[in-house]
């Protein structure tokens, strides 16, 4: 079933004389996983703003085409009802958080909702554990690490049970061990939990290995919605894009080689490994 | 040449960011420190121009204590490119932005209209000139405080995350203005946790952690030795990841660009 539905979709913010994306057409079927590539500017974050409906409902300007999300049409919903369908990570969780603790921040959005006491421990405790942080329940959200941070902003989003999850350059502030954990935490929603993920990211080299889809967008379209392997095939270096190292190693070898020993292009330092040995076999 | 004698920073919260940092860095080098969120970086970086000044131990600047100077002197000869630029901008046009600094430390207008240009159409902003800083997006943001400072041209160049939230195609640029700069005979110093930028650019990196200088060597050096990585939070450079397994086909272990790590694999299956 197709989750996400986006039809000639365009968006110009109040203010500029220009569409920040237009002519988008996309769609996401549920637990699916894409990656959202482009060079800064592009039109990431505005596409990601008209999923969850902060566009038009927050942000004002000349709107066209339809997005549905979970069958509704997001002009007709309000932004609280879609946030319990799609839930949105910003890159900076500061401006996401402003409890006194972990726990009051991932129940705030819920007692908005005026869900019953029980309900709100229940799912606290399910959002705390789906991330792994249930230690840092009584903690305070501003003397956390930033990767810390970061888990706590997508814990209190997961609360409110949205069935898709957007996330907005979630590591690019922090340290590759912390970005690298939280990613995992990412794919293990997907993998494990059958989340939808949409997020936009330039760093691909962790991500783009557990990707269905890799979606790039350039000058406010979506120029490829393919699986990353058959884009990555590609030159697609024009779009700003930081492919991983080992997929450049085994285009250069295509390039001096004519051919590669690998059938298919390697995401992982894992792939690129098994391809040599099951070529020098 | 900078040299940074046993110095120590404590922040008014009590807070000890810098814990006995001893260091010493050479006029035309280029230097990575690296080390996770919090580990003292840009405390490091803030006292090479005076704004933060040393609780015990002290910072020379070419023989100068900072604790005896303004900030204002030393940043004619260290100029800083912060993290969040929004903090620094506050002039009406990207051009006057520029001009700014050049005509506080009194350059007549004719030099200032040369090297603003210089500057902005160096850094492709031309187009901005007349623009306001706030209307530009977060990557023009940072190439227009790259500007200001390149602008005014001085002998140590420090920044801080440069490549926090940029493209690829910024952070090849932004690879090009850093050997440029070397080129000219400036200190470019990095604070960064981006690994993979920092192995492109292959330059002498100084490891923190809380506070410390713990490692101190060249890129291949350091990014070989993954625990001592792990430690402070980073990860090994993909292909150094890579060539450590490489050893079936008889390939050591180092920190290859892709196109010689290519050529090196491809000769093994050509015999």
């Amino acid at each position: 079933m197709k989750i996400i539905k986006v039809k000639d979709l365009g968006f110009k913010y109040a203010g500029t004389d220009f569409y920040a994306i237009r002519g988008v057409n996309l769609e996401i079927d549920e637990g699916e996983f894409v990656v959202l590539a482009g060079k800064s500017g592009c039109g990431k974050t505005t596409l990601l703003r008209c999923l969850n409906g902060l566009i038009p409902h927050f942000y004002e300007g000349e709107f066209e085409g339809r997005v549905l999300i979970d069958g509704v049409d997001t002009r007709e919903c309000p932004p609280h009802i879609l946030s319990q369908k799609a839930g949105m990570v910003f890159q900076n969780p500061d401006n996401q958080l402003f409890a006194l603790s972990v726990e009051a921040d991932i129940a705030f959005p819920l007692e908005n909702l005026g869900l019953p006491r029980e309900e709100i421990r229940d799912r606290v405790e399910w959002a705390l554990k789906l991330l792994g942080i249930e230690e840092l329940r009584k903690r305070s959200p501003f003397e956390l690490s930033a990767g810390q941070k970061q888990k706590v902003a997508i814990a209190s989003v997961l609360a409110m049970k949205p069935k898709i999850l957007l996330l907005d350059e979630p590591t690019s502030s922090l340290d590759p061990v912390s970005a690298k954990n939280l990613i995992d935490a990412i794919i293990d929603l997907n993998r494990r939990h059958g989340l939808t993920i949409l997020i936009s990211e330039h760093r691909l080299t962790h991500l783009i290995p557990h990707a269905d889809k890799l979606a790039i967008m350039d000058g406010g379209r979506i120029i490829y919605f393919d699986d990353p392997r058959r884009i990555l095939k590609e030159d697609v270096l024009m779009y700003g894009i930081s492919i991983p190292r080992v997929v450049e190693v085994a285009r250069e070898m295509r390039r001096i080689g004519g051919c590669i020993p690998f059938r298919d292009i390697p995401l992982s330092v894992e792939e690129f490994i098994s391809g040599l040995k099951g070529a020098l076999r | 040449m900078i040299r940074f004698e046993s110095v120590e920073y404590v922040y008014p919260n009590g807070v000890k960011a810098l814990d006995g940092i001893d260091l010493e860095i050479r006029d035309g080098e280029i230097v990575a420190i690296m080390g996770e969120n919090g580990a003292g970086k840009t405390t490091l970086i803030k006292h090479l121009n005076g704004l933060l000044k040393p609780v015990k131990g002290r910072v020379l600047i070419d023989g100068v204590d900072t604790r005896n100077v303004t900030v204002a002197s030393l940043s004619k000869k260290v100029g800083i490119v912060f993290q969040n630029p929004d903090d620094m901008f506050f002039s009406e046009s990207v051009w006057e932005e520029v001009a700014f600094a050049l005509r506080n430390f009194g350059y007549d207008e004719e030099v200032v209209r040369r090297r603003v240009e210089n500057a902005i159409n160096f850094m492709d902003l031309a187009g901005y000139a007349d623009k306001s800083p706030f209307t530009l997006s977060g990557g023009e943001k940072k190439r227009l405080a790259l500007a200001i400072v390149l602008a005014w041209s001085p002998d140590i160049i420090a920044l801080d995350e440069p490549t926090i939230g940029q493209d690829m195609l910024q952070k090849e640029k932004l690879l090009q203005v850093i050997k440029l700069l070397n080129s000219q005979g400036k200190t470019v110093i990095i604070s960064s946790h981006d690994v993979e930028f920092i192995a492109d650019l292959k330059p002498r990196i100084v490891l923190m952690k809380r506070g410390r200088v713990v490692a101190d060597g060249d890129a291949e050096e350091i990014f070989l030795n993954e625990e001592l990585l792990r430690s402070c939070n980073l990860l090994p450079p993909q292909l150094i990841t890579l060539s450590k397994r490489l050893d079936f086909i008889g390939i050591k272990p180092r920190l290859y660009p892709p196109r010689e790590l290519a050529a090196e694999i491809m000769t093994r299956f050509r015999r």
